[in-house]
């Protein structure tokens, strides 16, 4: 009995110091990556490549772990000491809160990598049933009294911000003036028959669920839904503005520093950059930042005229304050239309 | 305090089990309602008066605890009758059903949520049929009441179940031989006898349902004003930052749970009294 006993209290202990020498092992090579939900296939396919790459260029392995979720409560987690090496989410305000709040990264970050740290970008669609039977072309068929519209609290979801900001954009650059793209955004969110806290349980509620008649999307992710959920069910309608979405990258400059994966974590976001990665990027649909690359995935991503959040909201910052916060503009949309 | 040393005397391990029990809750119980209360101590009584009386917040205080009290009635009459079936009469499966019972306590709430909402959403099994009568469960406020019946369903049972079982059949034998008709019985002698129990259930079915958040927000709709439910309002305030605010609005739940729970209780604690 007492032999026993004491081999499995060897086994035990070696079974530990394994565990214990690997975590030791990796912890040198080993990267985690927090990003937000829809990314995931494409980052799979892009830590293959870049082991490959570190392989041959370093000689060493580097093992890339990744966390998904939703972008605010991603970054919510790390301000809470998840222990993030890069962060990769769908909006500047969500990386900006590292600083704001935790001051875990510096606050110029967005300026250290090129294309306003954004090496793929995406903007927002119209994804509507097979056939277009409520015939929408364009962000107008939204706000009429017939149609439900499916999108997420822009409140609780990240994503659903750039769809609300997006619609805001349209009719204040077609109108001319902030009280009509309120009355507009208004009456979109009137059509709103089902509020999901985030972009994946809206997208259940429009496929599975079957409730409303288009939904707004990003674009790479309604070109997922299409090709997912069989090419006859939907259609993509691309309206005639929209924002260019920029889902920003950085590293972690206070977490890469402790565990000293500066120089890996710096390569890995740099390579999201070079040729081949930025090819990956536009076979998941998203749109390339280099425009060479981008002009080979033309045919699959359309054209559309995009506003920027800079240049229409002055910001992330302003566009959260002014519309987002409580009190806000969508608070105010929300008390009006339930009077 | 001379009845506490006479237990301690008879009884051994007061000193250490009461110890134990104040460090326990203390751990698991007042440590984090501390914190929510140091978080919101925080704020200014105006900024927190502003947080808490919001027309959106007071609207889904309205929701989360009236659909709780509906749910956890819903949960009292047929809690009790499931308990009086479960006790009372053979059948066969009747290990199954009892077994059953307790499948909310084990099922993620997310899961059940997504199930729920499968059933009753205008395209799903059960709703389509309604659909066609116009009755809509799943992101209206009835679909929030389904949700909260659900999870609330085994309180009411679990806490009937063994007072019934200890209840002799002969009590009600002897009420029939003097007279009283099968009404009379159960209004003037099963009643009574399991009013207390049936008030925990109750309690705890509504505790349970005022805190649910992972079912609901599947099958509400969570529309501000109307389906939208104070513990996801509560999320919202924590996703913007906003940690104070979103501590106000748990500090105001916490307070009317606690005070409605000691209305029910004393409400117990008064039937057990009367009825010995």
């Amino acid at each position: 009995m007492r032999r026993f006993n004491l081999r499995k209290l060897a086994l035990a202990g070696l079974v530990t110091a394994t565990l214990g020498l690997s975590a030791l092992a990796s912890a040198q090579t080993s990267l985690l990556n927090v990003s937000y939900d829809p990314t995931r296939e494409f980052y799979r396919e892009y830590n293959t490549a870049f082991q490959q790459h570190w392989q041959t260029l370093k000689g060493e392995t580097v093992n890339v772990r990744q966390s998904h979720g939703g972008s605010g409560s991603q970054a919510r987690a790390v301000i809470d000491g998840l222990d993030a090496d890069v962060v990769t989410l769908a909006l500047a305000y969500d990386v900006g809160a590292l600083h704001d709040r935790a001051d875990l990264i510096p606050a110029d970050w967005q300026s250290r990598l090129p294309s306003n740290s954004s090496p793929y970008t995406s903007t927002i669609v119209l994804l509507v049933r097979a056939g277009n039977p409520k015939n929408i072309k364009d962000w107008d068929d939204l706000a009429r009294d017939d149609v439900a519209v499916i999108t997420p609290n822009p409140k609780t979801s990240g994503g659903a911000r750039w769809n609300y900001l997006a619609a805001w954009g349209y009719a204040l650059k077609k109108y001319g003036s902030e009280e009509k793209a309120y009355e507009f955004t208004r009456k979109v969110y009137a059509n709103v028959p089902v509020l999901d806290p985030a972009a994946r349980g809206a997208t259940n509620t429009f496929v599975q669920r079957r409730i409303g008649d288009v939904f707004i999307a990003w674009e790479n992710e309604a070109f997922l839904s299409v090709e997912q959920l069989g090419k006859g069910e939907y259609e993509i309608v691309v309206p005639s503005v929209s924002i260019l979405a920029e889902p920003p990258v950085t590293i972690v400059d206070k977490n890469v520093d402790r565990k000293g994966t500066r120089e890996v974590a710096q390569a890995y976001l740099e390579f999201l950059y070079t040729d081949d990665a930025q090819r990956l990027a536009g076979k998941h649909y998203y749109r390339p930042s280099n425009p060479t690359i981008a002009a080979e995935f033309a045919d699959r991503v359309p054209a559309v005229n995009l506003f920027g959040i800079d240049e229409v909201f002055g910001g992330w910052k302003v566009a959260q304050e002014t519309h987002f916060n409580d009190g806000g503009v969508f608070d105010r949309i929300l008390s009006e239309i339930n009077k | 305090m001379a009845f506490a040393r006479r237990q301690q005397s008879v009884i051994p391990g007061f000193g250490i089990t009461l110890g134990f029990t104040v460090f326990y809750l203390g751990f698991l119980l007042l440590i984090p309602i501390a914190g929510l209360l140091l978080y919101t101590a925080q704020m200014s009584w105006d900024d927190f008066w502003r947080a808490v009386s919001n027309r959106q917040v007071v609207a889904s205080y309205k929701l989360s605890f009236g659909a709780s009290f509906i749910a956890a009635l819903i949960n009292l009459v047929f809690g009790a009758i499931v308990a009086w079936v479960l006790v009372r009469y053979q059948f066969t499966g009747k290990r199954i059903v009892d077994a059953l019972v307790d499948l909310p306590f084990a099922m993620p709430t997310a899961v059940a949520g997504i199930a729920l909402v499968t059933l009753y959403a205008p395209t799903g099994w059960i709703g389509q049929y309604l659909d066609v009568f116009g009755i809509r469960i799943a992101y209206t406020q009835l679909g929030v009441v389904v949700a909260l019946t659900y999870i609330g369903l085994p309180f009411v049972v679990r806490t009937v179940q063994p007072v019934l079982e200890d209840l002799d059949k002969e009590v009600e034998e002897a009420s029939a031989i003097m007279g009283a008709n099968r009404l009379t019985t159960i209004r003037r002698v099963i009643l009574p006898a399991l009013l207390p129990a049936l008030l925990t259930g109750f309690a705890l079915a509504f505790a349970r349902a005022v805190g649910e958040y992972g079912s609901v927000i599947f099958i509400s709709g969570n529309l501000p004003f109307r389906t939208e439910i104070t513990p996801l309002l509560i999320v919202a305030k924590a996703e913007q930052y906003d940690y104070p605010g979103a501590a106000a609005i748990g500090t105001v739940m916490l307070l009317t749970a606690f005070v409605l729970l000691l209305i029910i209780n004393g409400l117990q604690w008064w039937t057990s009294r009367r009825y010995r």
